[in-house]
């Protein structure tokens, strides 16, 4: 449904078609509840970033001398639980999920639109509880919260953190309940499964692991609650309760929560690489179904992390050759991405250096990931630099990257606006560069046996080197993420209008006008040809130059 | 696939005489159902999950003190136990019938029958208070004035472990403390069903509500049928 | 969904209920039983014949149109006993440790 390119105030959209706060706050447009998370998870990115550079500054000397170790606790503790439960688990879900997900399938909006802004509202108001709880001291524990020390010798405020969570973790119940009532429900006429943009089956198999994981959590923070404040001590050692028990089942939402984190990263790399390839993705059930796969096996291997905890060798030994098998789905999609460019006619649009990015730092993390699952090398490395860096590389430089690359890829059809391009190439490059500086020595650092979460490591002196590498990179990378905050901000006003498809890209979302009108479609879309159909649509069209994306 | 996909509609117009109840969004009302229902499904299967970790804590204990559980158990009332279930069953073929009155149109039959399922649910309450008062009285409540002084079934000459008593009694008051709180939850949403059924509102066209708050009572039934054995008759036999 | 047939549907409904009490009734009567470790296992098995048929008959499981219902609840039911399942290897075999 081509119309016809022109400034913005001609034609009505989902962002000029009412004014006021009152039609943004209690708005039930898919569209502008993404933009409202939009901006609240962006509010809590920086808040753990906030967190992150004092965490970086303490380390760039060996002694514990910018902060107590107390103190230390709480940084890191809140930079996880700040940047796990309020930036990555909603971030691409709730903001181009949202947005995305029935334009994608041709629907007017999700099933529960209603149910939507009430999702937004439990992750403020769990925002709201987690700022409160900074604010008024903070929590200690780590994020993980592992009992004894969390339900009965820390006197930080365990119960609000938790009640925090507990409260956002609603928030992304009630948005895979909706993702998934939607895609089986809502798809128009034609828009069979197999004709699904992968990005759906990446959110589809998202939201199952949000509903099947997600309230594991949350009853395990009531028992935290209830340990602490009425004294039922289902964890507790003097009655011969067993401390593991809570991180069994912790850690059997929080390893699927890492799924949850970095698929729709990848179903948005798989839109990224067929677009600037300008080819179908190869093995496109593969794909899909790795996505599944993911899902399902993503909940049999928690206990990877409690190898040196005390848990049974044989379990150990059990949860180990699971943890080898969920690396195979993951494995499958990057040779289909790869197989995918081969023969194809590359571009080198910021959105694809993002998923290039993503190609090489995923693998890293992935195969680190490997390397951990390995019980014997999994002692060693264990709670140390090691654990730090390999995670951060799948969250950091895979999802980030992914989250990044698809805002870019979607902005002219969020905004109407494009983004200007060589500012977003040097972007993902400060991005990269920034990334590698300050994660790759903390593979180093933790295989030479630095441990995580210490503020003081004057034990070991020579580790400091590596460690003011670290804190230059995460400097950089700072910058790195600044820059489209400020070019997307500009964009919003100077950016030149964006056309309908300004990559000439496949997919339904991108056959309507930028940004879309309330309802999506002006007439419901009636499908009758496959997902990437790159071969018809040709080559990303020279009116893309002349807008100045290049 | 056969997802309840109509024709394509033109614009938003629905044609004139379509139900106020359908929703902007949906192309026709039987869409609009499905959805309501797949929502409320996996709704439940959420809460399978989040009443399942405190099944997987009682399994746990329970397999590793046995005996301790069992004299815990013991001293609850096997009779106010059984009666509760046996409530809780007859609230649901109330229910049961309430959505079917409201399938086929019979006002009455249908206010009738949701009241029944209301005052069903404030007994299972009621009874369950009563219940808990008693533990209190007996010091069973955990915390610091917990006492418990009870043999292991079997074995006369062993007093249970207080301790791992204590850990029964707090898995007890979790799990049928957060299954009240759901029955209290039910009561809510039966009490506005009810007014919307006094007031009409359910027609053989639309009744998706009662039907959803129906499959939500069900629910909290079945997790009932499984925590009445597991918590009252872990070791009975005299 | 659509509207059931009548009379048959309300006689299927007090069976279940009559079904139901009398399942709870057999319970009870079986935990005075001393059945060794059996006594849990058929306390489980009447439970879940009870929960099938709330499941299968006041919840409309049965005549639902498709198969996606089904298949939600048993992927609720798969994920809880994968918890309890794999929960359990390692405290069933931390004696051999």
């Amino acid at each position: 449904m081509a119309t016809p390119n022109g400034p913005q105030g001609e034609r009505e959209n989902y962002l000029n078609k009412e004014y006021g706060p009152a039609s943004w706050l209690l708005t039930t447009d898919h569209k502008r509840i993404a933009l409202l998370y939009l901006l609240s998870i962006t509010f809590f990115f920086f808040i753990g970033g906030f967190f992150a550079l004092l965490i970086r500054l303490e380390l760039l000397t060996p002694a514990s001398d910018l902060v107590q170790a107390d103190t230390y606790n709480k940084l890191f503790t809140m930079h996880g639980m700040v940047m796990v439960f309020f930036f990555l688990i909603p971030s691409i879900p709730a903001v181009l999920g949202n947005f995305l997900v029935p334009m994608m399938i041709g629907a007017r909006d999700l099933a529960f639109p209603r149910i939507n802004l009430l999702s937004w509202y439990l992750y403020i108001i769990g925002g709201v509880m987690m700022l409160h709880c900074m604010l008024t001291g903070g929590v200690d524990t780590g994020w993980t919260f592992y009992t004894p020390f969390s339900t009965a010798f820390t006197n930080t405020k365990i119960v609000e953190a938790g009640l925090a969570v507990f409260v956002a973790g609603f928030s992304s119940i009630l948005t895979g309940l909706n993702f998934v009532v939607t895609i089986h429900r809502m798809r128009a006429p034609g828009m069979t499964w197999s004709r699904l943009p992968l990005f759906i089956w990446a959110h589809y198999a998202t939201s199952i692991i949000q509903l099947l994981g997600t309230p594991v959590i949350a009853i395990t923070i009531v028992l935290v609650a209830a340990e602490r404040t009425l004294h039922l001590g289902i964890f507790d050692p003097k009655l011969g309760g067993d401390p593991l028990l809570f991180q069994h089942l912790f850690w059997f939402y929080s390893h699927p929560a890492v799924y949850i984190m970095i698929l729709p990263s990848m179903g948005i790399v798989s839109e990224i690489i067929a677009c600037f390839s300008r080819k179908r993705i190869f093995g496109y059930s593969f794909v899909a179904l790795s996505s599944i796969a993911i899902a399902v096996f993503g909940f049999l291997v928690w206990a990877h992390h409690m190898f040196v905890a005390g848990i049974s060798i044989y379990a150990a030994l059990v949860f180990s050759m699971l943890s080898y098998s969920v690396a195979v789905p993951s494995a499958v999609k990057v040779f289909n991405w790869t197989a995918t460019m081969y023969k194809g006619s590359i571009h080198y649009d910021a959105p694809m250096l993002y998923a290039f990015g993503f190609l090489g730092l995923f693998t890293i993390g992935g195969l680190t990931g490997l390397f951990l699952a390995a019980l014997g090398i999994d002692v060693h490395v264990t709670d140390t630099y090691f654990v730090v860096a390999h995670f951060h590389y799948i969250m950091v430089g895979g999802a980030v990257m992914g989250y990044l690359g698809g805002m870019h890829f979607w902005w002219p059809k969020i905004s109407g606006r494009l983004y200007p391009e060589g500012w977003a190439k040097l972007a993902a490059l400060i991005v990269f560069i920034g990334f590698n500086l300050t994660f790759f020595p903390q593979f180093v650092l933790g295989y030479l046996g630095m441990p995580r979460r210490y503020a003081d490591y004057s034990h070991m002196p020579e580790f400091q080197i590596l460690n003011v590498f670290s804190t230059a990179g995460a400097t950089v990378l700072g910058v790195g993420y600044l820059l489209p905050m400020i070019y997307f901000l500009w964009s919003m006003r100077y950016g030149k209008p964006a056309p309908d498809n300004p990559w000439n890209a496949a997919g339904l979302e991108w056959k309507t006008p930028s940004p879309p009108p309330t309802f999506n479609f002006d007439e419901e879309p009636v499908v009758t040809w496959e997902a990437y159909n790159y071969e018809e649509l040709g080559d990303i069209p020279p009116n893309a130059e002349a807008a100045g994306v290049r | 696939m056969s997802d309840s996909q109509s024709a394509a509609i033109q614009g938003e117009a629905h044609g004139g005489s379509h139900n106020p109840a359908l929703l902007h969004h949906f192309a026709e009302p039987q869409q609009q159902r499905d959805a309501s229902s797949l929502g409320m499904w996996w709704f439940l299967a959420t809460e399978v999950m989040f009443f399942g970790g405190l099944f997987c804590a009682y399994l746990i204990y329970r397999l590793k003190f046995f005996g301790d559980f069992g004299a815990a158990s013991k001293t609850l009332d096997v009779s106010l136990g059984a009666t509760n279930t046996a409530v809780l069953i007859c609230s649901s073929l109330t229910v049961v019938l309430a959505v079917w009155a409201a399938q086929t149109g019979r006002r009455m039959m249908l206010v009738g029958n949701l009241a029944l399922t209301l005052v069903l649910g404030l007994a299972f309450l009621g009874i369950k208070s009563v219940e808990y008062r008693e533990k209190f009285e007996k010091h069973h409540v955990p915390g610091t004035s917990f006492q418990f002084q009870e043999k292991i079934p079997g074995h006369p000459d062993q007093y249970a472990d207080p301790r791992h008593a204590q850990i029964f009694f707090a898995l007890y008051f979790v799990m049928t403390g957060l299954h009240a709180l759901h029955m209290i939850i039910g009561v809510g949403i039966f009490v506005w069903l009810l007014t919307m059924a006094w007031k009409g509102r359910f027609t053989p066209e639309y009744n998706t509500p009662v039907e959803m708050g129906g499959l939500y009572w069900h629910f909290v039934d079945v997790i009932w049928i499984y925590l009445f054995p597991l918590l009252y008759l872990i070791d009975r036999h005299p | 969904m659509s509207a059931h047939s009548t009379s048959s549907s309300l006689k299927t409904y007090v069976a279940i209920w009559i079904a139901l009490l009398v399942g709870t009734a057999l319970t009870v009567y079986a935990s005075r039983l001393d059945l060794g470790r059996f006594n849990a296992a058929v306390a489980l098995t009447i439970a879940t014949i009870k929960a099938t048929l709330v499941a299968l008959f006041f919840m409309h499981v049965k005549g639902a149109s498709e198969k996606l219902t089904k298949l939600v609840v048993l992927a609720a039911l798969f994920f809880l006993l994968l918890l309890l399942g794999l929960s359990m290897a390692d405290y069933a075999t931390r004696a051999w440790s």
